[in-house]
């Protein structure tokens, strides 16, 4: 019993960073049909920008934002200066183009940084709280505190804003948005902009538990594209419901299988989801048209 | 468009053409050495460009069958004491099997499902090589005995240049007559529309099945060429970042162009290599590359030249 708590928090813990990388590959994905494989950059940035703000002598709440600012700015430069300049290409040549920014990103990281692993302090202390017998990091729970905000925000948004509806109207017919005289652009534009901040926030919540380093942002790319795909691809339910599944397959496989092989279980049980459910757990049937 | 007898032979001619000057052009070893690199990839890329370009699907994964037949080629000899080219040989097989077995399946995916379900492919290859270190070496990489042929010692990058020169020149063969037989047709049909191509009798999963087949069966191909030319392997060669590459390769010199995927094997071979001149910078800069090759000439090199050149032509 105490294993299993243990191994459920740690695996929610892990999968809500894994759900707010696909809600971002979603929010993207819904405005514009780009998987942006730089998703992951996003994450690294925000652990990276806090970390070197508060060497500078910042203040953790104020070394945040910057980091989310940072992370945005990048965010709408990929849009503007790679994406939308691609406008039109096939799906498999703008995946590369979001490689590319991803290999850009790392490798200016990498420059203005350095290729050192990092650490936040926790923000409420390492003391861990016991439940159930287990042992629970206060971290943990403002991971999932903040990913839970995160989540509850954007569904407000989408739901309950103008702008939000904008984007919806977006991700279900381009065209017919444009008509209504929706600046589709804009609304990229913010897709791109809102999916950097969220990563943003991942990576600076989750950073005081995993460490951080310029080289993070892909496995967690790859990881949040499954999960984004583990859902079914658009559908933000989808997204945050196979990033928690994706998180706790890896812990619990890790803790009762083996931990070398806990990439190599998600993987597979996505394979294995796909040859069943061909579009996802929650995915809509695609219909081909002739 | 099936590329007539004419074309193949211009296809051919050229890359023979090539084969015979870079030798006289560029004679220092390094310089073959990095040649005989690009032959290796091309024969991967070439694979890939027949699943991508002919038949429209995509592998994030393809790097994994590249593992498979490097690591055959260098563990059979160090566990079984089996001859290196017969393990590649071996190493092919397995490939192309595995390919057989998960491809029907994965091959019913489509678009993104199908990219990540590659990917993940990969990546399970990847894990068990970086995993299982008293087998595989893991992530240290492991030594590949020399290769012998009756009693002679292959080495040297002159005759590396030339096996794997031919090794290319040939696969290209098979390639183009691939793109002419009725299979090439079948792919090209379903290329466009899958349902309309099964409306006129095409067995679309099987078509699919052969091509992914023989796409592994490349790259399997250019892994165990890897590992005899190179002597040493790593989990590397089976790694994400080289699936991309191998993606890479093919939509930058053209997709669906045989002579595409070489220039962008040569492009992303040559590339890093000079790269290493930027040292602290190697990445930046290729990554801009990347963006940029795929902004202005997004149907690829070689596409785009001929878009070009027959736009010059009076019609």
């Amino acid at each position: 019993m105490v294993e299993l708590v243990q191994l459920l928090f740690a695996g929610l813990t892990t999968g809500a960073v894994y759900a707010l990388v696909a809600l971002g590959f979603t929010l993207i994905f819904q405005a514009s049909e780009v998987v942006n494989f730089a998703q992951g950059e996003f994450v690294m940035l925000g652990g990276m920008v806090t970390v070197f703000a508060m060497k500078a002598g910042l203040p953790l709440p104020l070394a945040a934002l910057l980091a989310v600012l940072v992370a945005v700015a990048t965010g709408l430069l990929l849009h503007r200066l790679a994406i939308e300049p691609a406008k039109g290409a096939t799906v498999v040549t703008l995946i590369i183009v979001t490689i590319g920014a991803s290999i850009l990103i790392r490798g200016l990281a990498q420059i203005v940084f350095d290729k050192q692993f990092h650490a936040l302090p926790a923000f409420t202390g390492d003391e861990p709280i016991r439940l159930l017998g287990a042992a629970i990091l206060p971290q943990s729970l403002w991971v999932l505190g903040g990913a839970a905000a995160i989540v509850l925000g954007l569904w407000l948004f989408m739901e309950r804003t103008l702008l939000g509806k904008a984007v919806r109207a977006t991700a279900a017919n381009r065209l017919a948005a444009e008509l209504v005289g929706i600046d589709t652009r804009v609304v990229l534009a913010l897709a791109f902009a809102v999916s950097a901040a969220i990563g943003a926030v991942g990576g600076i919540l989750v950073t005081p538990i995993t460490l951080t380093s310029y080289a993070v942002g892909t496995l967690l790319a790859l990881k949040g594209f499954a999960a984004a795909m583990l859902g079914g691809i658009g559908n933000p339910v989808g997204a945050v419901v196979g990033g928690l599944l994706l998180g706790l397959l890896e812990s619990f496989a890790a803790g009762w299988i083996s931990s070398t092989y806990k990439d190599g279980v998600a993987f597979l049980v996505i394979l294995l989801v796909l040859f069943a459910l061909p579009q996802g757990l929650l995915g809509r049937r695609a219909v081909e048209r002739v | 468009m099936a590329p007539g007898t004419r074309t193949k032979l211009l296809v051919l001619g050229a890359l023979g053409l090539v084969l015979l000057l870079v030798p006289l052009l560029l004679p220092s070893a390094f310089h073959l050495r990095v040649a005989a690199l690009v032959w290796i990839n091309a024969v991967a890329a070439l694979g890939l460009a027949l699943l991508m370009g002919l038949a429209g699907q995509v592998s994030l994964g393809h790097a994994g069958f590249m593992g498979i037949g490097a690591y055959a080629t260098a563990l059979g000899p160090k566990h079984l004491g089996l001859d290196p080219l017969l393990s590649m040989g071996a190493g092919i097989l397995l490939a192309g099997a595995l390919a057989f077995l998960v491809g029907r399946p994965i091959l019913r995916l489509k678009g993104h499902y199908l990219a990540v379900a590659t990917l993940g492919l990969g990546i399970l290859v990847h894990l068990v090589l970086v995993s299982e270190v008293p087998t595989t070496g893991g992530p240290d990489g492991i030594q590949v005995p020399r290769l012998e042929l009756f009693g002679i010692r292959l080495v040297g990058p002159e005759l590396w240049y030339w096996i794997t020169g031919i090794t290319l020149l040939l696969a290209a063969w098979l390639a183009l007559n691939l793109e002419d037989s009725s299979t090439g047709r079948a792919l090209r049909a379903l290329h466009d529309s899958e349902i309309a191509a099964s409306v006129v009798g095409v067995d679309v999963a099987r078509a699919k099945l052969v091509v992914f087949v023989i796409a592994a069966v490349y790259a399997a191909l250019a892994g165990g060429l890897f590992a005899l030319f190179n002597r040493f392997v790593t989990p590397d060669v089976a790694g994400f970042l080289r699936s991309i590459e191998l993606v890479t390769m093919v939509v930058i010199g053209g997709m669906g162009s045989i002579l595409g995927a070489v220039v962008g094997a040569a492009l992303l071979t040559v590339l890093p290599q000079a790269l290493t001149l930027f040292h602290d910078y190697e990445h930046a800069v290729l990554g801009l590359s990347i963006i940029l090759f795929m902004v202005f000439l997004r149907q690829g090199i070689v596409p785009g030249l001929a878009a070009l050149v027959t736009r010059r032509r009076p019609a």
